[in-house]
C-alpha cells in the first residue's frame, strides 16, 4: 500500500492517541484547520479540542507549556507550523527541555515530541528555507530524528511520542505530498522502529553515502545514476536518527566500501555531514578509507527567493554524482 | 469647485489618555489633489494584489504570497502623514507598504515573479521588500515589532525627530516579543507607533479564539492605545498625525486599524474553513475601503464617475503593462547567490553545494 508522508504522520499520531489518553497535540492552526500542511488532519474530529489544541502564534509561549506539560504527566506533541519558527522557541526547547533531567539529577523529566517541516521548501526565501538538523544535532540532552520514508515516518514518530525523553523530530515540508511504500507490518498499529538506528536502503561495494531526510532521496537517484554511467556499486546508509546517530552502521559501512560521501540539505560548516566525517577520522573506520571522505551540502548561504538562484542553494544528485566520480578518480 | 474640505470621521476609542495627551481629531482636513493621489495609490494597491493573485495561479510566483486587498487605507492613511525622518517596519503583507515608500509596482510584480529587476534582485520574494525608508518585510510573525522599537531608539539616540512605525497583525499581537518591545519602549520613552492592523484572522484563526482580549488598541496596557476605523483613509490620517506629534513627546502609542483582508491568509489558504464567501462579500459591499475613498470625492465634487474610472482604467493597464514586462525580464544574474553575504566584503570562498564547488567575486 502507498501512502503520502501527511498521512502516515497523521497516522501514527492517532495511533498513539488512541493507545494513551496523556499524548495531545498542540500548535498553531493543528485543529480546525487540520495543521498548515493538513498533517492533523482528522484528529481534532477524533479527539476533540481538548486534546488536539490550537494555540496562539506565540511560539516561546507553547513551547513552554508542552514542555510544562510534559515534566506534569502529560506527553505532548508540540507542533511548529515550520521548524524555522521553533528558532522563535528555541530556548525551551534546549533550555527547559532538553536539560531539565540533568540538572535536577534526574527529578524532572520531559516526555514528549517538538516536531514539524524543517528544511529547505521551494520558493520562501531565506527566513523560510534552511535545516536545522545540526543546530540540534548539537544539543545533550534531546534526541533528535530526520526520517525519509513512510515506514520511517510511521515507526519512529510512534517511538518519539514514547520516549521518556524530549524529542525534536524533522519533518520535510517537500516530501508530505510524496508517497511511499508501506509494508503490511508498518500499517499495524503497534509498528515501531529503534531511534538511533540507521537503514541501508541499498547495498554497495564501492562507496558508502550517508544521508537523512531528503538527502536519503538524492542518494539514492545518485546511486542508480551511477551504477548505470559507471557501474559504480553505491551502499546508501538513511541515518534515520541525527542524535544518536548510528555510527556503528557507518564506520562498517565505510570499512566495506573504503570510501564516503555525507548528503545533507543543510549548511555546510559545522554541520551533520562534517560530525559525520570527524568521527569518521576519530575511528578505526578512518584506517579503511582509500581517499579523503567528502561532503554534499546546502550552499553556505541564505536561501534566494528566484528560482535560478535557489536551485544553485541545495544539492540535487548531480552533486553527489560528480563527488563520487572526484573520490573514485572516474 | 472646491479644492479643499473637511469631514467628520468615526469617533476614536482611546485607551490610557491623560488630560496632557491631548485627542486625535474626528474632524479632518483634506484636499482635491490628494484624495485624487490617493485614490490612485489605492487602485494601484488593489490591482497590484490581484494581478499577483493571477500571476501566482499562472505559477509565475512562487512560495508564499500574502495579499493587501482591504487593507490599502492603514498603509495610505500612515503614509499620508508620515514625515521624511519617519521609518516604517512590517510583516510579510507588504507589497502595498513597499510601493507607498518608494519601490515601483514594475520592481514589485517583478520581485515577486523572481526575476534580476525585482526591488530585491530577486533575492527576497514576496515577504522581503525594502526602500531606504521601508525596512521590510519579515517572514518571522511578530519579529519586526522588537526592531521596530530599535528604529525609535535610534530615532531617539540620533535626534533626528523620527518616529518609528512597526506594524503587525492581531495574530502576531500575542507574540511575547511584542510585549517586550511595548515594555522597552514605554521604559527609555521611544518615539514608536505600534499598529496593530486588525483584519480579524491570524491565519485561519478568528481574533477571538487567538486572543483573550480583541480590544487591541488596550494591549500596551501603560502605553496609551487608539482605536481607528482602518476603512477610512481620513480616519487614518488624522491618527495618524496625531500619534507622530504625540510620540516625540510623550513616547511610544499603540494604534488598533479595524480592517478586514479579502484574500486568504496566503494563496495556499483555501480560505473556506473559517468564514464564509458571504461573509467576504458583504464587507467588499458595505465597508471597502476604496469605495469609501470615492464616496468622499464624489460627495465633495472633486471628480466625476468617469474621472475616477479612468483613474480605475489607468491603474489596470498600467499594473497589466508592469506585469507583463516582470514575467519576461531576466532571472537575478548568477553571480547574486553569493553577493550580498556580508555588508561590502567581497565574496571569498563561498561553499556551493559541494566540495568543488566555490564561489568568489
Amino acid at each position: 500500500e502507498k501512502m503520502a508522508i501527511r498521512d502516515v504522520l497523521s497516522m501514527a499520531m492517532a495511533e498513539e492517541m488512541r493507545r494513551d489518553d496523556k499524548v495531545v497535540l498542540l500548535g498553531e492552526e493543528v485543529g480546525a484547520y487540520h495543521g498548515a500542511y493538513k498533517v492533523s488532519r482528522g484528529l481534532y474530529e477524533e479527539f476533540g479540542p481538548e486534546r488536539v489544541v490550537d494555540t496562539p502564534i506565540t511560539e516561546m509561549g507553547f513551547a513552554g507549556i508542552a514542555v510544562g506539560a510534559a515534566m506534569n504527566g502529560l506527553r505532548p506533541i508540540c507542533e511548529f507550523m515550520t521548524f524555522n519558527f521553533s528558532l522563535q522557541a528555541i530556548d525551551q526547547v534546549v533550555n527547559s527541555a532538553a536539560k531539565g533531567h540533568y540538572m535536577s539529577a534526574g527529578i524532572l523529566k520531559a516526555p514528549m515530541v517538538f516536531r514539524g517541516p524543517n528544511g529547505p521548501s521551494k520558493g520562501v526565501g531565506a527566513q523560510h528555507s534552511q535545516c536545522l538538523a545540526a543546530w540540534y544535532g548539537s544539543v545533550p540532552g534531546l534526541k533528535v530524528i530526520s526520517p525519509y520514508s513512510g515506514e520511517d515516518c510511521k515507526g519512529l514518530l510512534k517511538a518519539a511520542i514514547r520516549d521518556p525523553n524530549p524529542v525534536v523530530f524533522l519533518e520535510n515540508e517537500l516530501l508530505y505530498g510524496v508517497e511511499f511504500e508501506m509494508s503490511e507490518a508498518a500499517m499495524k498499529d503497534d509498528f515501531l522502529l529503534p531511534i538511533g538506528k540507521a537503514k541501508i536502503e541499498r547495498e554497495g561495494t564501492d562507496i558508502t553515502l550517508v544521508g537523512h531526510s531528503k538527502g536519503v532521496g538524492i542518494a539514492l537517484e545518485a546511486a542508480a545514476e551511477l551504477e548505470k554511467k559507471h557501474g559504480v556499486s553505491c551502499e546508501v546508509i538513511n541515518m534515520r536518527t541525527i542524535r544518536p546517530w548510528d555510527e556503528e552502521a557507518v564506520f562498517n559501512s565505510v570499512k566495506k566500501t573504503n570510501r564516503l560521501v555525507t548528503v545533507e540539505l543543510g549548511w555546510p560548516r559545522f554541520g551533520v555531514g562534517a560530525e559525520i566525517l570527524a568521527r569518521v577520522m576519530e575511528s578505526d573506520a578512518f584506517d579503511y578509507l582509500d581517499a579523503p571522505a567528502v561532503r554534499v551540502t546546502g550552499a553556505d548561504l541564505p536561501t534566494a527567493y528566484a528560482e535560478n538562484l535557489e536551485s544553485l542553494s541545495f544539492p540535487e544528485a548531480h552533486n553527489v554524482v560528480r563527488s563520487v566520480e572526484k573520490v573514485l578518480n572516474l | 469647485l472646491r479644492s479643499a474640505s473637511t469631514a467628520t470621521v468615526k469617533d476614536f476609542k482611546l485607551h490610557a489618555f491623560e488630560e496632557k495627551h491631548g485627542t486625535p481629531s474626528t474632524t479632518v482636513q483634506f484636499e482635491k489633489d490628494e484624495l485624487l493621489a490617493v485614490y490612485k495609490d489605492m487602485n494601484i494597491m488593489r490591482r497590484m494584489e490581484t494581478t499577483a493573485s493571477e500571476m501566482y495561479r499562472d505559477k509565475k510566483i512562487r512560495g508564499f504570497l500574502h495579499l493587501y486587498s482591504g487593507q490599502e487605507a492603514v498603509a495610505c492613511g500612515m503614509v499620508a502623514a508620515l514625515r521624511p525622518q519617519d521609518t516604517v517596519v512590517s510583516a510579510y503583507r507588504c507589497h502595498g507598504w513597499a510601493y507607498l515608500l518608494g519601490c515601483t509596482p514594475y520592481s514589485i510584480l517583478a520581485e515577486l515573479a523572481g526575476r534580476g529587476d525585482g526591488c530585491s534582485i530577486g533575492k527576497g520574494g514576496s515577504m522581503h521588500m525594502y526602500s531606504e525608508k521601508f525596512f521590510g518585510g519579515n517572514g518571522i510573525v511578530g519579529a519586526q515589532v522588537p526592531v521596530g522599537a530599535g528604529l525609535a531608539w535610534a530615532h531617539k539616540y540620533k535626534k533626528d525627530g523620527g518616529t518609528s512605525v512597526s506594524l503587525y497583525g492581531d495574530g502576531a499581537s500575542n507574540q511575547g516579543q511584542v510585549f517586550e518591545a511595548f515594555n522597552i519602549a514605554k521604559l527609555w520613552n521611544l518615539p514608536a507607533i505600534f499598529v496593530c492592523e486588525n483584519n480579524k484572522y491570524g491565519m485561519g484563526t478568528a481574533d477571538h479564539r487567538s486572543s483573550a482580549s480583541i480590544e487591541y488598541y488596550k494591549r500596551g496596557d501603560y502605553i496609551p492605545g487608539i482605536r481607528v476605523d482602518g476603512m477610512s483613509y481620513l480616519a487614518v490620517k488624522s491618527a495618524t498625525e496625531f500619534a507622530l506629534e504625540f510620540t516625540q513627546t510623550h513616547g511610544p502609542i499603540v494604534l488598533e486599524m479595524e480592517t478586514y483582508r479579502y484574500h486568504g491568509h496566503s494563496m495556499s489558504d483555501p480560505d473556506v474553513t473559517y468564514r464564509t464567501r458571504d461573509d467576504i462579500q458583504s464587507m467588499r459591499k458595505t465597508n471597502d475601503p476604496i469605495t469609501n475613498l470615492k464616496k468622499l470625492i464624489l460627495d465633495n465634487e472633486f471628480a466625476t464617475e468617469d474621472e475616477l474610472k479612468a483613474i480605475e482604467k489607468d491603474a489596470r493597464s498600467s499594473i497589466s503593462k508592469d506585469a507583463k514586462k516582470a514575467v519576461s525580464a531576466s532571472l537575478p544574474d548568477e553571480k547574486h547567490l553569493y553577493t550580498h553575504i556580508l555588508y561590502q566584503e567581497k565574496a571569498k570562498d563561498v561553499r556551493g553545494c559541494d566540495n568543488f564547488t566555490w564561489y568568489n567575486e
